[in-house]
């Protein structure tokens, strides 16, 4: 039993590293880590999901100002793509924030297929961390109910990789 | 920590639409030991603000909500609530964050926020309790430690949360732990909050102009004029500091506002000399007060901060800002020419003569508002010589941005709505960028005040002029608050109806070897 949970340990060991490193989260996600306790053990797990919640939803919303070449409300765009940086920026969710970036330059020089583009990217972003996250927390499940303890993992080693990911690797 | 003062169970409202962050601010406030009420939209926050006058003790809000403008919520609640503001945003542009500044924040976080940024809010929160207890002490009388403390304090506490310089405020707790025990009467710090609606302001400031120009407006003066039987003369006291610092405020904010312009571009290599003769006229006099003001806080710092983080050494300058980079403020690090703040580090010299004196400093300018120039101000004009002397902006990219920036109206005077005091700084800065009469003009001038008149042609002068900043300064008037300035809107002579005394030191628009002086004290967030 020691050895499947060390193995599962293991496992999300690597793998949490491994989205800091391909520069799916950031240091933010860490913290985030840090503020949960006993007391609220799935609050990770809770604001991961308020974000996605809000991903969807300011989505939605954008795409319907972008929806009409001739009518976009570029105001509307901006506001929903500095919602979802400030969001983004809550739980680490550094690729979706990049796209954020690019997304607001666009929405500055009113350029409605960058937009779009930008729009898809942060869409598909959002997604993937999303799944990303959910294997990540099965993990967890799974060590928890294997009787052993979620890891802390360190995040300064791959701070150094951070620094040189290749965020859209 | 301050008798009777802990951070522990600090009545914390948060405000933000964004509903992640709102969930993880109350965590970590929780962390903090704080009492956390949460909130997601602004009037609602403000719907619980004014339902329980004394149920929080410092509100946290995002700039970007909803429903209210951040800003606006924080003149609200600035004006008639009297309770410290911490604004967030993602967005760190300079010009928001200055924006912040002339609405009274007390400071400005950046998102993601750390928890050492959320551990230190108590003491914005302790800061103005120790002003309200001087304004019932000396009431108008800036001199006095408190003030000097809680500037010094506030030029600490922005810092956002850095235990480097937490740990250099342990002679300023020191200060002030002295200062409350020479209270007599610890009672006496606590006095009925009292909320200055709009009318009781409108009769405050109607009372303020009858005064007029030629008579120290104090506070007792004006309470008799007043004619509110209620009120008190350390209401009053306590409201004419804030209004001062709140007129000043918006002085500063017109060129903070341009300089928030021109910071982005302050790598530009520096290039009008013409910047510089073009400046001489107005930068002079009356900045030798500001600088004071903001000296105030220099004077205390055991390490005075850098006034450009990397860029400057000036083997001249008898002042040393060590580089402590702010890194919650701006890691500004423009590549200015050194000789820029060759000028500028003089500045920070003067603390020694001011440590002594900071009040005097105020006195002078208030008492002497007719002068032309405060260069008889020994320590003003000291450097105020050094200040100009090889000062080079970065001229042309400042300029620009201060140019567009002023031909900007962040609200038009149509927006002065007089029943909502919101918007009242923007409103101002707009009306000063685009409105000067005349009359406003020699009063400025009167009172050694040089509005640029270069300032309506947009050009280069004006820019800089309006680009003085007293970053420092700013930000650690906790105390400011906006106020509903009728008589600002409605009268043609903004300022002319405003006894010269009255003003936060008489500032005139400095010199830009000031401003960007102030860029470095950390103003901008990089």
């Amino acid at each position: 039993m020691n050895t499947v949970v060390a193995q599962l340990q293991r496992q999300f060991q690597d793998y949490i590293v491994s989205l800091y490193q391909q520069g799916f989260l950031d240091n933010q996600f860490s913290e985030l880590r840090k503020l949960q306790d006993e007391g609220t053990p799935d609050f990770v797990a809770e604001v991961v999901s308020l974000f996605f919640d809000d991903c969807a939803k300011l989505i939605n919303n954008m795409s319907t100002s972008l929806e009409r070449p001739e009518n976009v409300d570029f105001k509307q765009v901006d506001s929903g793509v500095h919602q979802l940086k400030g969001s983004s920026s809550s739980v680490g969710a550094r690729r979706v924030k990049n796209v954020c970036i690019s997304f607001k330059e666009c929405c500055d020089v009113q350029n409605r297929e960058g937009c779009l583009r930008c729009l898809q990217q942060v869409d598909y972003e959002y997604k993937m961390l999303k799944t990303k996250l959910q294997d990540l927390f099965n993990l967890e499940q799974q060590i928890l109910q294997a009787g052993g303890t979620i890891p802390q993992v360190d995040i300064n080693e791959t701070d150094t990789l951070l620094n040189f990911a290749n965020v859209q690797g | 920590m301050e008798k009777g003062f802990t951070p522990v169970g600090l009545r914390v409202l948060v405000v933000d639409d964004d509903p992640t962050w709102l969930k993880i601010l109350e965590k970590m406030l929780k962390k903090c030991s704080y009492e956390v009420t949460t909130c997601g939209l602004a009037r609602e926050a403000l719907r619980l603000l004014r339902e329980r006058k004394d149920g929080y003790d410092i509100v946290i809000s995002d700039v970007n909500m909803p429903d209210m403008d951040g800003f606006k919520l924080l003149e609200h609640v600035g004006l008639e609530l009297d309770l410290p503001v911490i604004m967030m945003s993602v967005d760190g542009e300079t010009s928001r964050v200055m924006k912040g500044v002339q609405h009274g924040a007390c400071d400005y976080l950046l998102k993601p926020i750390r928890m050492k940024e959320l551990k230190i809010i108590w003491q914005h929160v302790l800061r103005k309790k120790l002003q309200e207890v001087k304004d019932i002490e000396g009431s108008c009388c800036y001199e006095g430690g408190a003030d000097w403390i809680i500037r010094n304090d506030e030029a600490h506490f922005l810092g956002g949360g850095e235990d480097v310089s937490f740990g250099k405020r342990r002679k300023d707790f020191d200060f002030e732990k002295k200062l409350l025990q020479d209270e007599s009467d610890p009672s006496s710090s606590k006095k009925a909050r009292v909320v200055w609606s709009f009318e009781l302001h409108q009769k405050f400031v109607n009372a303020v102009n009858q005064i007029g120009c030629d008579h120290k407006a104090g506070p007792k003066k004006i309470l008799d004029l007043m004619n509110v039987p209620w009120l008190t003369r350390e209401n009053v006291a306590s409201h004419l500091q804030k209004y001062r610092l709140y007129l000043s405020r918006l002085e500063k904010g017109k060129e903070l506002k341009c300089y928030s312009g021109g910071a982005k571009n302050i790598d530009s290599p520096p290039k009008d000399a013409d910047l510089n003769s073009g400046h001489q006229s107005p930068g002079k006099s009356s900045y030798a007060f500001s600088v004071g003001s903001s000296l105030l806080h220099k004077a205390t710092e055991t390490d005075p901060k850098p006034l450009a983080s990397a860029s400057v050494s000036d083997p001249n300058s008898d002042v040393h800002m060590p580089p402590k980079a702010k890194k919650t403020r701006i890691g500004f690090d423009p590549p200015l020419s050194s000789t820029a703040f060759d000028s500028l580090l003089p500045w920070n010299d003067v603390p020694d003569p001011l440590e002594s004196k900071p009040p005097i400093l105020y006195e002078n300018n208030f008492l002497q508002p007719s002068q032309s120039s405060y260069v008889s101000n020994s320590a003003p004009s000291l450097m105020e010589e050094e200040m100009k002397l090889s000062y080079e902006t970065p001229a042309g990219g400042t300029c620009v941005n201060a140019d567009e920036f002023l031909k900007s109206p962040t609200v038009t005077l149509q927006d002065l709505d007089l029943s909502a005091p919101s918007a009242i700084s923007c409103m101002k800065l707009q009306e000063f960028s685009s409105n000067v009469t005349n009359s406003t003009e020699s009063i400025l001038r009167s009172l050694s005040w040089e509005f640029p008149e270069s300032h309506h042609s947009g050009s280069l002068d004006t820019d800089l002029d309006f680009s003085w900043l007293q970053g420092e300064h700013f930000l650690a008037n906790t105390g400011l608050q906006n106020f509903q300035f009728q008589d600002y809107s409605s009268s043609t002579s903004l300022l002319s109806e405003l006894p010269p005394h009255l003003w936060f030191g008489n500032e005139r628009l400095p010199d830009p070897d000031e401003y960007s002086l102030l860029v470095d004290q950390g103003l901008f967030i990089s």
